[in-house]
């Protein structure tokens, strides 16, 4: 395809990257409303068992359970042990782990 | 007017197009650094979506018991002065544990479900063990209990993939099984689980079972679901890498415009002020074929990165995510796409490149033409 002007292949490109970005919203949009079965399914999973934590990292108790960790698993092996679990880099210790003692 | 900018934006492809090989290995390093970025921001807000939604029923409230900072088994009586306090609907205990499989050498979750009861001897598991240990329904698994005694059970079950989110290391088994696989007493459980009416108590009922009960530590669903904001957080040590990375290629790409124009184009632009063209028109030329690039680049890469998250399961970051995890859950994520994000993402991509082309034209083009020439 040979255009006159440059531009002209110019808009096209774009113009086929913006239709492209539109049939990803509409793609996302789709698989959205038809992954909600799934969802359902998860949802219905944790109430029946009262599950607190999604399994994403199996290698280490406190990256399995991040929400049910108690501060010392990452230390586990001794008081000076390093982080270890490559999955320790992805989870960081929640700052939303509160105290409720007065 | 609208033909005058377009015969400019003509020049500046063909600008471009002469240093065919330079521009386009910038085009290409520049779309992957923003698919890089944008795929970490996609799959990071896909997963805390999702944590979200799916954490919806969470229990209201864990309560645990510490030993010297550490879990440690909760009595069941404890469940009785919990209860005694208002607000506190239902109290249980929950059972669950860990095992480790030295055969495969992968931790599963084991669990006595309280409210869908499972046949002694028999399992239900994970679609991740299944996977794992080859198992299916009928066949027999045997697991070593705490005692160093093998015991063998029937799985029963294997739990649905479309659940595998959250279930796919778990095994489920019936309390007795699992009071004896792990010798845990009848009057101990491993935390309690409360049903909380009003949401707005949740945080006074806690301080008021640490005041009753000091050596437990309560977890409010709210803590819960937040957890996974924390997961993937730019502190995280992997994602500080690879932003700091994606922000030093940017700043590069931006000090290298910005640092000055070369000889060829500096000759170039002061022929077009000899030819008659104005300062802004030199000036909107840069600005085009800055915004050519970094438009390109942005629209081609946050593509990419849609399709490597949502169709290609983030296959370039599994070995980073499985880590040393034997047991890896088989999940495709949800596009929850950030508008927000991704306009985000656009501001820091596009225009500071486009500006950063900008400035040292300005130099070359409110200079002398026969100076610039000569020079």
């Amino acid at each position: 395809m040979k255009f006159r002007r440059h531009s002209s292949a110019a808009f096209l490109v774009i113009g086929l990257l913006l239709s492209l970005q539109c049939l990803m919203i509409v793609h996302a949009a789709d698989r959205r409303t038809a992954a909600l079965p799934a969802i359902q399914e998860k949802q219905r999973m944790v109430k029946a068992l009262q599950l607190t934590d999604l399994c994403l990292f199996t290698e280490a108790r406190y990256t399995r359970h991040p929400a049910m960790a108690d501060f010392h698993s990452a230390f586990q092996d001794g008081p000076l042990s390093f982080e270890h679990f490559p999955s320790g880099s992805l989870v960081t210790p929640t700052d939303l782990m509160r105290d409720y003692r007065d | 007017m609208i033909e005058k900018q377009r015969n400019i934006l003509d020049f500046t492809l063909s600008s471009l197009l002469r240093r065919k090989g330079k521009n386009a290995a910038l085009l290409i390093v520049y779309t992957l650094v923003v698919s890089l970025l944008a795929s970490v921001l996609f799959f990071t807000h896909a997963l805390r979506k999702e944590a979200g939604l799916v954490l919806t029923d969470a229990p209201d409230m864990v309560v645990q018991k510490l030993l010297a900072g550490r879990y440690d088994l909760v009595p069941l009586t404890y469940a009785d002065r919990i209860k005694a306090v208002r607000g506190v609907g239902t109290v249980r205990g929950r059972l669950w544990g860990y095992y480790f499989d030295a055969g495969i050498g992968a931790n599963y979750t084991v669990m006595a479900p309280g409210d869908q009861p499972v046949a002694a001897g028999s399992i239900s598991i994970g679609e991740g063990i299944a996977r794992t240990r080859k198992a299916s329904e009928g066949d027999v698994l045997p697991l070593r209990g705490q005692d160093g005694e093998v015991r063998l059970f029937q799985v029963a079950q294997v739990l649905s993939p479309q659940s595998s989110l959250v279930s796919s290391d778990l095994i489920l088994m019936s309390e007795r099984d699992f009071r004896e696989f792990f010798s845990i007493p009848s009057t101990h459980a491993t935390d309690l689980v409360l049903t909380i009416a009003n949401p707005r108590e949740r945080a006074t009922i806690a301080r008021k079972i640490t005041q009753a009960l000091p050596d437990t530590r309560p977890i409010i669903r709210d803590d819960i679901a937040r957890t996974y904001d924390s997961v993937f957080s730019w502190r995280s040590g992997l994602l500080l890498v690879i932003l700091a990375s994606v922000v030093v290629s940017f700043l590069i790409f931006a000090w290298d415009r910005a640092s000055g124009l070369s000889a060829e184009e500096k000759y170039e632009i002061g022929i077009l002020k000899a030819l008659g063209w104005e300062t802004s028109d030199v000036l909107f030329m840069k600005f085009c074929e800055g915004l050519v690039i970094s438009l390109t680049s942005f629209l081609a890469g946050v593509l990419l990165a849609y399709v490597h998250v949502f169709v290609a399961s983030s296959s370039l970051f599994q070995p980073v995510l499985k880590g040393w995890s034997v047991l890896y859950p088989d999940f495709k994520l949800i596009p929850f796409i950030d508008a927000f994000q991704v306009a985000t993402l656009f501001f820091f991509t596009v225009v500071p490149y486009s500006v950063a082309v900008v400035i040292p034209a300005w130099r070359a083009a409110t200079v002398d033409p026969d100076a610039v020439m000569r020079a």
